[in-house]
């Protein structure tokens, strides 16, 4: 789960981590109160959406008057913002952050991070501030330096000095860097991070260091230890139909595609968008009903895929392993009889009792294309949905 | 033969009094699996379908030697299970529960690693060596006794494949689910290992799919040891959209890393059969075996 820069630098001072005073608006006039409690003379307005690259796109904006803050809020509040992580549509912008501008000599770059090839987590420091991070990995390697943390997810202060080797810090600040450092390990470790990314991480002209930007991403299966992590969830950041799938316990994706797709376990919800695909049409959703795949998930799945009216015909794709086929197919027309079903569809069964499931879809009475293969399946929904 | 469990592996059920692991242990036990008792803290001395139930790990291994453990405990505390299954000398853990708090895995990884004991999971449907031992949450029914050996990311998506391949006549040494998590245990590497070691295994079945560089690191084990068996490959989510995580927690492509076309690349390179279609997989497998 991600939360806005904003929250994440709540999170940060909480863990001692210095940031620069500021505060939230949702309106112009609010942004030059907030501006007004703030010492200037220069004051920065930034868009709060989960995306990076918000400067690039007009989204960031550096003010010398309290006028300035004012116009600049008015301009980027209700703006639609595309960064090269928005995807062309943008994301709408609802709240801004006000805060007081900082004099900034050079910009590093920190992060914690969990490392799936190392299988820990791993803290990263560079010289290399404001900077894509993967950009500098890719090129310049050797201004990356990485300290992989043991089981204890503990770092030893030599360690957190280290990283800050080759950052042209005087003594005083490598020992404030470290320190930051490992606050930022008990942030990551306390509050289960995957990704708690400071960039820039700036060295000011007197000489402090000041997180300027702040990126958090939480592990979402551990938020229910965390209830102040998970109380920053913002609604308008999800998809509305991703929200509402998890609100009814069924794990949805929306994609781009006409074809809605219905399939228990991940992996083999995955082989059937890539099936609908190589058919020639183009899957709507992923949709993991779960191992399980009962009459209540059934129709919970019906529901979220017919909310999408960009859906033209649906693809349910179930192994029955422990749940048998039988009972399955039932799931699938006592769903589809409550929810009305009108699209056309197609169910290709697999696994114990799939003869008796079969004749349960085929004596129905409603409306079903079967299929014996995967390939098949695929074959007869792009068919039925070719626009 | 088989790799890690067989006919005389003893397993304790970790959880076994709630729902889902008496539900399961029922299931194991008629496959004939040898279920040597449960534990549940502070249900010690009950029994579970005429099995002992034991308040730690350590008073059930002490009693009836189990070897392996299999855990159904809620995800919260699935992490602490695995470690006390280990403490007490456990030499095997399978954890099946899904969203397991990452950091958790972080820590009980390591834990394991100083106990000498291995892990299988979490997010996964287990192990079996067919006709010998079920331990997990897999149909039986579908698997037969032979000589493939298979490893994979995904639970139904395995089931379909070894469907298949027992529909061809071709049995399974050892099917393992590594699970769908960013921090499982056995990898796809140190399976390829055991099975080149078990004369019972003559072909490897690895089912993938996109997120992590497991596959990549599989291809090259194969490509370096010039692997001795044949190997089957398949690939789940070749069409999927980066930057957007497919149900398992690991399947999500960030950045340049984790495509599945790099994945088909790497291990065609190293002279693994990569099926597309996953409706012709079993039959792409025994037709490649009868040359």
């Amino acid at each position: 789960m991600n939360v806005h820069e904003y929250q994440a630098k709540s999170l940060l001072a909480q863990f001692n981590i210095p940031v620069p005073q500021g505060g939230l608006a949702e309106t112009p006039a609010q942004a030059r109160a907030v501006a007004e409690t703030l010492p200037g003379p220069v004051w920065v307005v930034k868009a709060q959406i989960h995306a990076g690259g918000r400067g690039k796109g007009g989204g960031v904006k550096v003010c010398k008057s309290l006028d300035a803050v004012e116009e600049a809020a008015g301009a980027i509040l209700g703006m639609q913002l595309v960064t090269h992580q928005t995807g062309p549509e943008g994301k709408k912008v609802h709240k801004v952050w006000v805060e007081q501008g900082t004099n900034v000599a050079r910009e590093l770059y920190l992060a914690v991070v969990l490392d799936r090839t190392a299988q820990c987590l791993s803290v990263m420091a560079s010289p290399d501030g404001g900077m894509d991070i993967e950009e500098v990995a890719q090129n310049t390697p050797d201004h990356i330096h990485i300290v992989r943390l043991d089981g204890s997810h503990s770092i030893w202060p030599f360690q957190a000095r280290a990283l800050f080797a080759g950052c042209g810090l005087n003594p005083k600040q490598v020992n404030a860097a470290a320190a930051l450092a490992m606050n930022l390990v008990r942030l990551a470790v306390a509050k289960d991070a995957v990704l708690v990314e400071i960039n820039p991480l700036a060295v000011t002209d007197a000489g402090d260091i000041v997180a300027l930007d702040a990126k958090m991403n939480f592990d979402e299966s551990a938020l229910k230890r965390h209830p102040d992590v998970a109380a920053m969830e913002d609604q308008e950041e999800c998809d509305p139909l991703e929200f509402k799938a998890r609100q009814l316990g069924v794990n949805y994706v929306r994609l781009g595609g006409y074809v809605g797709t219905m399939v228990n376990g991940a992996g083999l919800a995955m082989a059937t968008m890539d099936a609908i695909k190589n058919a020639g049409a183009e899957p709507a959703n992923f949709l993991d009903a779960g191992g399980g795949a009962n009459e209540e998930m059934v129709a919970a799945g019906f529901e979220v895929m017919l909310s999408d009216p960009h859906v033209r015909g649906i693809l349910i794709n179930i192994f029955g392993g422990i749940l048998h086929c039988d009972v399955v197919a039932s799931g699938v027309v006592n769903a589809a009889r409550k929810v009305n079903l009108q699209l056309p569809l197609v169910v290709r069964l697999e696994g114990t009792n799939v003869e008796a499931g079969r004749k349960i879809l085929a004596e129905s009475g409603l409306n079903f294309q079967t299929a014996t293969s995967m390939a098949e399946a695929a074959r007869k929904i792009a068919d039925a949905t070719r626009g | 033969m088989s790799i890690l469990v067989n006919a005389d592996t003893k397993v304790l059920v970790q959880g076994i009094t709630g729902k889902e692991g008496t539900f399961h242990t029922e299931q194991m036990l008629s496959y004939g699996t040898r279920i040597v008792g449960g534990c549940t803290p502070g249900k010690g001395g009950q029994t579970v379908l005429g099995l002992p139930v034991f308040d730690s790990v350590a008073e059930g291994v002490a009693a009836t030697g189990a070897d392996v453990s299999v855990i159904f405990v809620p995800a919260a505390l699935a992490a602490d299970a695995a470690c006390e299954a280990a403490e007490a000398g456990i030499k095997l853990v399978v954890l099946i529960a899904e969203h397991i708090p990452v950091l958790d895995m972080v820590r009980a990884k390591s834990f394991l690693k100083t106990k000498g004991a291995q892990l299988i999971g979490p997010n996964c449907p287990g192990i079996i060596s067919p006709e010998q031992c079920k331990i997990g949450i897999m149909p039986g029914y579908i698997h037969k006794r032979g000589h493939i050996g298979l490893i994979s990311r995904s639970g139904t998506l395995t089931y379909e494949a070894v469907h298949q391949l027992t529909a061809q006549g071709l049995g399974q040494s050892t099917c393992v689910g590594i699970g769908g998590d960013p921090i499982p245990g056995l990898y796809f590497v140190e399976l390829l290992e055991m099975f080149r070691n078990d004369p019972e295994t003559h072909a490897v079945c690895v089912i993938g799919e996109i997120g992590g560089d497991g596959e990549e690191r599989a291809a090259a084990y194969i490509k370096e040891t010039k692997y001795p068996k044949p190997v089957f490959g398949f690939i789940a989510g070749l069409t999927a959209p980066a930057g957007k995580r497919m149900g398992h927690a690991g399947a999500i492509i960030s950045g340049s890393k984790g495509r599945g076309e790099d994945k088909v690349a790497a291990l065609t390179d190293a002279g693994v059969t990569v099926i597309h279609d996953l409706g012709s997989f079993g039959e792409t497998v025994a037709q490649h075996l009868k040359k």
